[in-house]
């Protein structure tokens, strides 16, 4: 039911719904209108009186309707690994996941350190029409970690932020003069906080699991060393930094202090660390092979209460789909990542279900909040902004079935596990890109 | 006339090792000193006596072109003798340090030593060694008094004061001697001054050397009437304080554009060698109208004839020096 770019959007009202916006704080009975791409009108009172003709009618059935989700890490493996995802068919899983927003990480091939791919990019997931796609820039040419990218120039060409996607920009040198360069034109610079010293030879977190199945650890230390490195460095240049998906207790407590000594430090999560531990590896289990690797129960007990406290400011789904070649595998040799588009709002909702947060809370972390991080003109309803829309059932129970998940590589950690919260019907730009009868 | 004039001036100092430290009496004496050798210049004779009989060595330790010949030829203009040493024929090839080489010529007794050398601190270690006066002609990234002192001569004459004017420095200022040496006179005579770069090359806690630091060229150059472009001292570089020339000169190189926010009859500066199309545009390095740059290269020999002239005069007796 995706709609085509050419016809003709008019006007649309969403009535018999639940709206939640958590940029405003509303969660209320009410009725959405769109014109054309943006949302025109929306409130409690809007459409008591009955919906005037030449209006099309969508009935919500009571169900939430929110600011589409804004997911600030996936994977989209287009251009270079189109076997292993392409931007439709990220774009596919996306809207069925509820996300209208994402931002892709450049370890693509090329490499987006050249404005000409951050172009590219842009033109193929408009010409899509599907779930919006930004993208980060390199840090470092070629993500070896050694020269700075033109990260002015790929700014001015559209890219968000600067990463150097699944790897951290290691040497510190190299690291503050990115800190300090990205300041010059106020750019934020995202790091996957891992020493790869440390971290190179380990399969997964160092511990007693990875004692019992003969796994080379990747010690805690790891994430804590880079990211207490990482904010001196800020401290020094005056930089701007985001921690990708925070996984111990320590490197959540350094970020809480850099906070609250003012520094412009912040942070996310993905599912996989607040909804399972080290355990899920088991049996040498390698779609729970991930990086940073999932930790013990006390960390998993750190991030939620992150997540609680505010500490953590998003939860991204780090999308990173991998073949069955690429997993097929023996643990050690195994590719690092999951998918994460489609359950990313049901596992979230889990802090909802048992009554750990408000349903305002829990979705705050995937709209408005990773929107403001990047400066995205997204994730609240607001009128004039883009219709960019998500209907979902918070209560619907469904179970993970990776093969039935529309991702191209079906890598889900979270296979088999019973969830609640279905998406409905997915809007971009006014048009529903996304529909489940039933 | 200007040979009666220079028994009467003093200059307080042995020597000229940097801008800071010199007070506005001191700087305004080099200057109209230098003032009376502009004219001088332009004359088909130049040649004066005023240091007759003195030898002058120019100890070069980097490459440069338009510094040194500046020195040897007001060193020759005042009618003294003028040795060039650099380092591709030195015995420093050969592994002799730096005092080792200053104790020699010291020998030889020089009335003046001019040195530049690769290392900050370097004029002050010879100057603390040898009986003569020691002229800083850059050293590292500290300073290069004679080039602000130049840039002070242009921008006096062409705007009659240095009080109160507006004036920006661009570009690699973190490795730049001249910068700072620009910094320490412009604020001395009541000149404000405004830093203009990537964070990369802006050096921790400049600020507090009494200037503004901006990082967009277009809201730094606004209102400014000086606008001194610095080359981007690759050579000084270890590891990446930007990523390209063509990103670089896209948000810090001098164009039309950029120039536009500036005050329309601000005056472009560049202490040389330009790199066009890396911090400056060739339409504006070559704006007769505007572009002072040659100008400065003109002032450069006046200067070094007032700081040579100055410096030597003021030297105690030779007996002593030579004890």
């Amino acid at each position: 039911m995706a709609g085509k770019p050419s016809e003709s959007l008019g006007r649309v009202a969403y009535v018999n719904a639940r709206l939640v916006d958590p940029a405003s704080g509303l969660d209320a009975p009410g009725a959405l209108l769109t014109e054309g791409e943006v949302i025109a009108d929306f409130g409690a009172g809007l459409f008591a009186e009955g919906v005037p003709e030449g209006i099309k009618v969508v009935d919500c059935g009571g169900h939430c309707l929110t600011p589409g989700l804004v997911d600030i890490r996936v994977q989209l493996r287009e251009p270079g690994d189109e076997h292993k995802g392409t931007l439709a068919s990220g774009g596919r899983a996306a809207t069925a996941g509820g996300i209208t927003t994402m931002v892709c990480l450049p370890n693509t091939d090329p490499v987006i350190d050249d404005m000409s791919v951050v172009e590219f990019i842009a033109r193929r997931a408009r010409l899509l029409g599907l779930t919006k796609v930004y993208c980060y820039g390199a840090v470092t040419k070629g993500l070896e970690g050694l020269a700075l990218a033109e990260m002015g120039m790929l700014a001015e060409a559209g890219a968000v932020a600067f990463t150097d996607g699944v790897k951290a920009v290691g040497d510190a040198q190299v690291m503050r003069r990115a800190l300090s360069y990205a300041g010059t034109y106020r750019l934020l610079i995202v790091q996957h906080p891992e020493e790869s010293s440390l971290a190179e030879d380990g399969a997964m977190n160092a511990g007693e699991t990875a004692t019992r199945l003969g796994l080379q650890g990747i010690p805690r230390a790891a994430e804590i060393i880079i990211v207490e490195r990482d904010i001196r460095l800020v401290e020094m240049t005056g930089g701007r930094i985001h921690f990708a998906h925070v996984s111990t207790a320590e490197a959540i407590e350094a970020v809480g202090r850099a906070k609250a000594r003012g520094l412009n430090v912040t942070c996310d999560t993905a599912p996989p660390y607040f909804a399972l531990n080290e355990t899920a590896v088991g049996d040498y289990r390698t779609f729970a092979k991930l990086s940073p690797p999932l930790r013990a129960e006390a960390d998993r007990q750190a991030v939620v209460d992150g997540l609680k406290n505010g500490t953590i400011d998003a939860i991204a789904s780090d999308h990173a789909p991998h073949d069955e070649d690429a997993k097929r595998l023996p643990f050690a040799q195994a590719a690092c990542g999951g998918i994460g588009l489609e359950t990313l709002l049901p596992v979230s909702l889990e802090f909802y279900q048992n009554g750990q947060m408000s349903l305002t809370d829990v979705l705050r972390l995937l709209t408005c909040a990773p929107a403001d991080l990047l400066g995205l003109r997204a994730g609240r309803l607001e009128k004039g902004l883009p219709a960019d829309l998500t209907l979902f059932d918070p209560d619907r129970a469904w179970k993970v079935v990776a093969d039935d998940l529309l991702s191209k590589s079906k890598n889900s950690p979270f296979d088999g596990r019973p969830v609640q919260g279905r998406v409905l019907r997915t809007v971009v730009d006014g048009r529903a890109v996304y529909g489940r009868e039933g | 006339m200007i040979d009666g004039a220079s028994d009467t001036v003093q200059f307080a100092h042995r020597h000229l090792l940097g801008i800071e430290g010199l007070s506005p009496d001191d700087i305004t004496l080099l200057l109209d000193r230098s003032e009376s050798y502009v004219e001088q210049n332009r004359q088909i004779d130049k040649k004066k006596s005023v240091l007759r009989g003195r030898t002058i060595i120019n100890l070069f330790f980097e490459a440069s072109t338009r510094t040194r010949t500046s020195f040897e030829l007001a060193g020759k203009r005042l009618g003294s003798d003028v040795i060039n040493m650099s380092v591709s024929t030195s015995s420093i090839k050969k592994g002799e340090t730096l005092i080792d080489t200053a104790m020699t010529l010291n020998a030889m007794h020089p009335d003046v030593l001019v040195l530049r050398h690769p290392d900050a601190g370097a004029a002050k270690l010879l100057s603390e060694k040898v009986n003569c006066a020691v002229i800083n002609a850059g050293d590292g990234s500290h300073e290069h008094p004679t080039q602000a002192l130049l840039d002070a001569l242009t921008i006096r004459r062409r705007r009659g004061r240095l009080q109160g004017l507006m004036v920006a420095i661009c570009g690699d200022i973190v490795h730049s001697r001249v910068a700072r040496s620009n910094i320490h006179l412009l604020n001395t005579m009541g000149a404000r001054v405004r830093l203009i770069a990537p964070r990369t090359l802006i050096p921790e806690g400049v600020e507090r050397l009494g200037v503004e630091v901006f990082h967009d060229m277009k809201e730094g150059l606004e209102d400014c009437d000086i606008v001194m472009m610095l080359r981007l001292q690759i050579e000084r570089m270890h590891g990446n304080f930007f990523p390209s020339i063509r990103e670089y000169f896209h948000f810090f190189g001098l164009d039309y554009e950029k120039l536009a926010s500036a005050k329309p009859d601000a005056l472009i500066m560049h202490p040389g060698p330009m790199n066009r199309g890396v911090e400056i545009d060739s339409e504006v390095a070559d704006d007769f109208g505007r572009s002072a740059i040659r100008e400065q290269v003109e002032m450069g020999v006046a200067v070094r004839m007032a700081c040579l002239e100055l410096l030597t005069l003021n030297q105690p007796e030779a007996e002593q020096r030579n004890l």
